[in-house]
């Protein structure tokens, strides 16, 4: 099987759904022949498929929103992309009022079969506008489904999936795991959505995680096996539908739920599962659950300030070792 | 008191008998609609807010005429003529602004979101300015799937000061979109007058600066809205790409259910809500003139209509709310 990083894998995923379908087209801010999307995602494509079908747009990201909606109720599969997950604020509208309610407010008449890329996350010192993790936003809203694929096989298999779903699908990428290298199979596969990965076994805590939180989670478990700590990594691939099952399944065996992102800890994704879980699993919990976020302050600049907001492995291990 | 003069654009004799007929039915069917919701109102079984189209008829009326039945159209928060003009099924129309199961949302949408998909409507939106991106990517998709499809997109003049408008406006020049933008100016957002809010005579003039083709027409005259649409639909279908049509027009009630519209001055209002301006008479008139229709005819065709409405409020009243838990219902296609 070759490797490839997870950039290669997505825009694999997204080249095979437009071969496969004719309907599925690519449009957003410099995804097309001059730049292939800031992150290259889309590179080579607009080459192979024409500029119709991997269109640049303007800078109007409520416009490619509606666009995408527009299109995607009257035939079309769009994958519009957002430069930066931190300007879907200027698409809000699109996105949450009519993409999530379309099929509901009109009594079931349309399906919204959109799908809309984006990027999350610090670590690239671009500060307070282009760092955000505001996933959560998007849980809040009923209607959407979100994929966050945090490797390079998942993205391939998830971007398949998202593009043949009915319903509207934000699709979340992260800076950091861009150029991370995996074995990715070349041929067609497809991951469902709303099942979570057990990304290493353990028996003594759980962490559930996101994004490059789960790179991160994963190093601290092998720290801390070494001072015989058995930590169970788990990575729920999609916030919406969300996948509780394999999370309590996994709770009822280490009794320790610790909690990972990058957001800001004030109604982060990581608040919802917390109380989802003391719901449903509290009888098996040994301890309260921890929440590892960062602070409730915007994303800073400077490189100190950047890597004292965004959790780092430390405090991960001080966070498990805190309910041990 | 239009804020320009307006003209008809082609010669009345070459418009065909038929149409003028049409136009009438259309501009009267939306009249008499919108006047048993008011009705039906009065009666207290309509929850929720109301924005009747009563007065601007004959936008809805000459838009949908000059389209096809495969073409789309964008509603707004003022949406029940758009689509009853469109051809949507009356008795679905009205139990749904009764909220009732057998409405076209099943009692989801009401009288904001009061949508028949499968007539071509894409949708009516409670936000305003909110439908201009999405005809945007309609009419985008028509474009692609090679048909010759467009889609009219129906807006307020306070939506044309909304950042979505200079958005879509571009991309549909630039693309040369299969696109009808129809500004329904009827001098009101809510109680502000577009005067105050807007620094040019026309709305029309700011389509100048896309570069898009654009025209000022009495909204209030079914006939010249249908030409100037026409006109932007040969466009649109030839690859021509996008024409801003601004139809000037007044509302006969006020913004919604409880509003009794007091800021407007009375002159104003006089002229406006005048005989001599109303939307029914002017294309009845107009039609009789040219031979289209009879005195006789126009009362057929009126009797008929009122009838088939009064079906329709029967049916509406008469349907069952939907259970409660159908709330839960429809926000995906599959339920998780």
């Amino acid at each position: 099987m070759p490797e490839m990083t997870y950039r290669d894998a997505l825009r694999a995923g997204l080249r095979e759904e437009m071969l496969r379908d004719d309907r599925v087209f690519i449009m957003g801010e410099d995804v097309g022949l001059n730049w292939g999307g800031a992150f290259k995602v889309t590179k080579g494509l607009a080459e192979e498929f024409g500029e119709a079908r991997v269109r640049d747009t303007p800078i109007s990201e409520n416009t490619i929103a509606g666009a995408a909606v527009g299109a995607a109720i009257t035939g079309l599969i769009p994958v519009a992309e957002i430069m930066f997950g931190d300007l879907i604020a200027l698409a809000m509208d699109q996105v949450c009022n009519q993409a999530a309610k379309m099929r509901y407010m009109f009594g079931g008449q349309t399906s919204v079969p959109l799908v809309l890329r984006s990027v999350f996350g610090g670590g690239k010192n671009i500060a307070s506008h282009h760092s955000q993790s505001l996933e959560a936003w998007f849980m809040h809203t009923p209607g959407l489904k979100i994929a966050v694929p945090a490797f390079a096989y998942d993205v391939k298999g998830l971007i398949k999936t998202a593009i043949r779903d009915p319903d509207p699908v934000m699709f979340f990428e992260h800076k950091l795991v861009y150029d991370r290298k995996e074995e990715v199979p070349d041929e067609d596969y497809t991951i469902p959505f709303g099942q979570a990965k057990v990304r290493r076994e353990g028996s003594d805590v759980t962490v559930w995680g996101t994004f490059f939180m789960l790179h991160k989670a994963l190093e601290v478990a092998d720290e801390l096996e070494k001072e015989g700590i058995s930590v169970e990594v788990i990575d729920p691939r999609t916030l919406a539908p969300l996948d509780t099952r394999t999370l309590i399944e996994s709770v009822k065996k280490t009794g320790r739920l610790v909690l990972v992102t990058e957001e800001t800890k004030t109604g982060a994704t990581t608040a919802e599962v917390a109380a989802s879980i003391q719901e449903e699993a509290f009888d098996w919990l040994d301890a309260p659950i921890k929440r590892v976020n960062a602070p409730d302050t915007p994303v800073p600049f400077s490189p100190p300030l950047e890597d004292y907001f965004i959790p780092d492995n430390k405090r991960i291990a001080q966070a498990i070792r805190d309910i041990m | 008191m239009l804020l320009v003069k307006t003209r008809l654009l082609i010669d009345i004799m070459t418009v065909d008998k038929k149409m003028l007929k049409e136009l009438y039915t259309r501009t009267l069917k939306v009249r008499r609609f919108e006047e048993k919701v008011w009705d039906l109102f009065g009666e207290n079984i309509v929850p929720g807010t109301l924005h009747l189209y009563l007065g601007q008829e004959a936008v809805a009326a000459g838009v949908t005429t000059a389209l096809k039945e495969t073409d789309w159209i964008q509603s707004t928060h003022r949406g029940h003529g758009h689509v009853i003009a469109k051809g949507a099924d009356m008795n679905a129309a009205l139990a749904e602004l009764l909220g009732k199961a057998s409405g076209s949302c099943k009692g989801k949408g009401g009288s904001m979101h009061i949508t028949q998909f499968d007539v071509g409507v894409l949708g009516a939106t409670g936000v305003v300015a909110s439908g201009l991106p999405i005809a945007v990517g309609a009419a985008l998709s028509c474009q692609m799937r090679g048909t010759d499809d467009v889609v009219a997109c129906f807006f307020g003049d306070g939506a044309s000061n909304n950042g979505t408008f200079g958005e879509s406006l571009n991309m549909s020049a630039i693309w040369k979109l299969p696109l009808i933008w129809v500004v329904e100016n009827n001098l009101y957002a809510m109680g502000t007058p577009i005067k105050m809010m807007c620094p040019s005579v026309t709305i029309a003039q700011r389509a100048d600066g896309y570069c898009i083709p654009n025209v000022v027409v009495d909204g209030n005259n079914a006939l010249a809205v249908y030409e100037a649409t026409v006109e932007a639909v040969k466009r649109a279908r030839e690859g021509g790409g996008p024409t801003l049509i601004e139809c000037q027009t007044y509302r006969m009630k006020g913004h919604s259910r409880f509003d009794a519209a007091k800021y407007r001055p009375e002159k104003e209002a006089n002229y406006w809500l005048s005989e001599e301006r109303d939307a029914v008479r002017i294309i009845r008139e107009l039609a009789i003139q040219q031979g289209a229709l009879t005195e006789k005819e126009a009362g057929r065709i009126d009797a008929k209509i009122s009838k088939d409405v009064e079906k329709a409020a029967v049916f509406a009243k008469r349907s069952e709310y939907p259970k409660p838990e159908e709330a839960l219902d429809d926000v995906f296609m599959e339920v998780l």
